[in-house]
């Protein structure tokens, strides 16, 4: 479909040429995107291509956008990068952690092109880097799952322990925690980003072990199905998805979700580029810019607790509230940010803890 | 321990278990005819995809299962052409399979990516589910469970007990002599092949009608290089198929019970996800010190084509 459409953009610039009186209309500027995984229904490379859509449909007639999917980190993704330079693009999205070295190198290689990379931290003068606090959505379910637990125990279905990941598993235990101090979060580590078999194992074995929140940081809807299978039984059993809503596959027991929205930041970025005023991008932005935002909730959530995350949400978005407000204390008792600060950028970017409250032991690197 | 939590310990392992004994013993089967088919993972990729489409389509998960039997064979069978009637490279023909049918499965599925089916309710066996502890494990399981059981004695009858399992390991030792006294080596092999593709199409069947109820792209993670490693640990013996099976259903298994109960237990996780593998490398150290053991159950002309002069 998408090679169609650029098709079809070539035909209208064939055209374009062969005719000069309609040459006043300038050639759309072509924009590229590098995904890690095939875009699919919901997750992570799901989002970024929502984004790109809305981009497209913003700057309709200005831009031509192109995506090429499942492109594995490494060397194969500078040879896709520098492909979709060669075939005309002036902007390339590349949207995973593993393609920083290979954006970089190509970067460099083209000077008059513009670059840039999700989740990662190398810049260059052409080269911007994005991300989204993620974890302040995940704060707000671990509020929700507080409210409304009944075991006082919350499942949690892991992948990798890398700093994204642990904000997440703080945050949501921080935010459970604020409403409910007798709360334990319990860690299931799959050892996978996607492995839909594992997560539903990971998601049953926490619930048979008491937990009635479950949610993942894994990218299949594997968790959220696994739970509304489970809901018929314990309707008190509920479950929180991540990167995209998913209540399509739990419309019973899925309560809400962090979702991330990158359209506003890609149109914003283009329309700067395009206009020749973008002067490089290191954005990690949160609910404040639009980035981060919690799923509809459920019917279940009862009106309480919808207003009291509507504030809650309000006070994150006006700076009020900060997921790691002081005291942070560590699992292990020690305290890591003193009452009446914030964890610092640098401190939430070299996570590699767990905090108290988080009832699982964190696999050593 | 808790009984209940031992119960339900038992029945993830059997559950986890389950795609990889129907996989295992298929490809148990090709080997010992002595075909090498590598192809499992790309088998029950594309088995799993036709089996949800089928399912989503018509709501019979037992038409799904059958689609992806049916899918499988004619994977296997594509195999079968290319390294039985063209002789080609057996290992590298099952490994173009496989990359083959995992791409295969992700364009065929595409449109299949946003659906979801109802999860498919098990199958009490009266009186036997309500034994204390293992009643729930083995006998409230979903019915191709029972068909893992069923098709491992089948197997086993099979080679072991009749004169065609005798003709079909004969052809897998020494297809020259079996040639000799009239067999057809060819024909016996792609059946052989054909019940191989058909399991692993079951197995992939099993992932995404039973197991997880949905599609998505590289959903089999991995299980059919597992399987293929099963029937090397298991050294071509049946039973021991189903003991691995539950064994690597099992580890995986326990390891999350010990995460989930917050239980301080040190395992790296990656070790125990190359568990399976070390193991099989493990047998295979062993047996191959026993040059008996090796003789014993291992086809001798594994992977080596045959074609009777005409």
């Amino acid at each position: 479909m998408q090679r169609l459409k650029s098709s079809i953009a070539l035909l209208g610039l064939g055209l374009l040429a062969a005719a000069p009186l309609a040459a006043a209309d300038p050639a759309p500027t072509q924009v590229g995107f590098v995904y890690v995984s095939p875009v699919g229904d919901a997750g992570w490379t799901y989002q970024h291509d929502q984004g790109r859509k809305e981009m497209e449909k913003a700057l309709a007639g200005k831009v031509a956008t192109k995506f090429v999917e499942n492109v594995p980190e490494g060397a194969d993704a500078e040879r896709v990068i520098r492909q979709m330079i060669t075939g005309g693009a002036k902007i390339v999205f590349t949207t995973s952690f593993g393609y920083m070295n290979a954006t970089e190198k190509v970067a460099v290689a083209f000077p008059n092109n513009f670059f840039f990379h999700a989740t990662g931290y190398k810049t260059a003068k052409n080269m911007g880097i994005y991300n989204a606090r993620f974890y302040e959505g995940r704060y707000l379910c671990g509020v929700i799952a507080g409210k409304m637990t009944k075991s006082h125990v919350a499942g949690y279905v892991a992948a990798f322990p890398i700093p994204e990941v642990l904000q997440g598993i703080n945050a949501f235990t921080e935010g459970m925690r604020s409403v409910d101090p007798k709360a334990e979060v319990r860690v299931i580590w799959v050892n996978s980003w996607f492995d839909p078999g594992k997560e539903r194992e990971a998601a049953l074995t926490l619930i048979s072990q008491g937990a009635d929140m479950v949610t993942h940081h894994t990218d299949s809807t594997a968790v959220v199905q696994a739970v509304e299978e489970k809901h018929k039984d314990n309707p008190s059993l509920y479950s929180f998805s991540y990167h995209s809503d998913m209540s399509k596959y739990g419309p019973k027991s899925c309560l809400t979700g962090t979702t991330h929205l990158w359209g506003d930041f890609y149109i914003r970025t283009v329309k700067e580029v395009m206009a020749g005023t973008w002067k490089g991008t290191n954005i990690w932005g949160g609910m404040k810019d639009g980035m981060i935002k919690l799923a509809p909730l459920n019917p279940a959530v009862p009106a309480p607790v919808k207003t009291l995350v509507g504030k809650l949400e309000k006070e994150i978005i006006a700076g009020k509230l900060h997921p790691f407000d002081g005291p942070v204390v560590a699992q292990d008792g020690k305290e890591l940010v003193a009452k009446g600060k914030s964890m610092t950028d640098a401190q939430l970017g070299a996570m590699n803890y767990y905090v108290k409250g988080v009832d699982s032991t964190l696999p050593k690197n | 321990m808790a009984p209940g939590l031992l119960s339900a310990i038992l029945f993830a392992t059997v559950v986890a278990g389950t795609p990889l004994i129907l996989t295992a013993l298929g490809e148990l089967v090709t080997e010992k005819s002595g075909v090498l088919n590598l192809g499992a993972e790309g088998i029950m990729s594309v088995g799993a995809v036709a089996a949800f489409a089928t399912t989503i389509h018509t709501g019979s998960p037992l038409l799904g299962v059958l689609a992806g039997m049916a899918a499988g064979m004619a994977m296997s069978a594509l195999f079968g052409f290319a390294a039985l009637t063209l002789q080609a490279n057996q290992v590298a023909s099952g490994l173009a399979l496989s990359i083959f049918g995992v791409g295969l499965s992700a364009f065929i599925g595409k449109p299949y990516e946003s659906q979801t089916l109802n999860s498919v309710p098990p199958l009490p066996i009266p009186l036997l589910s309500r034994l204390p502890l293992l009643g729930h494990a083995l006998f409230e399981q979903q019915a191709l469970v029972y068909f893992s059981w069923i098709m491992l004695g089948l197997v086993a009858w099979f080679l072991y007990r009749t004169r065609w399992g005798l003709a079909l390991r004969a052809v897998g030792e020494t297809p020259v002599a079996a040639h000799a006294i009239g067999y057809n080596v060819l024909r016996i092999r792609y059946l052989a092949t054909l019940f191989g593709g058909a399991m692993a199409g079951i197995g992939g069947a099993f992932l995404s009608v039973f197991y997880t109820p949905l599609w998505v792209e590289g959903m089999v993670a991995g299980r059919g290089w597992i399987s293929l490693a099963l029937v090397v640990f298991a050294t071509w013996r049946p039973l021991r198929v189903m003991l691995g099976a539950y064994l690597f259903g099992g580890a995986m298994i326990t390891q999350m019970f010990v995460q989930g109960s917050g239980l301080r237990l040190d395992i790296p996780a990656q070790f125990l996800s190359a568990l399976p593998y070390l193991a099989t490398v493990l047998v295979l150290v062993l047996i191959s010190r026993n040059r008996s053991t090796i003789r014993l159950n291992s086809p001798a002309s594994l992977g080596q084509p045959f074609m009777p002069d005409t």
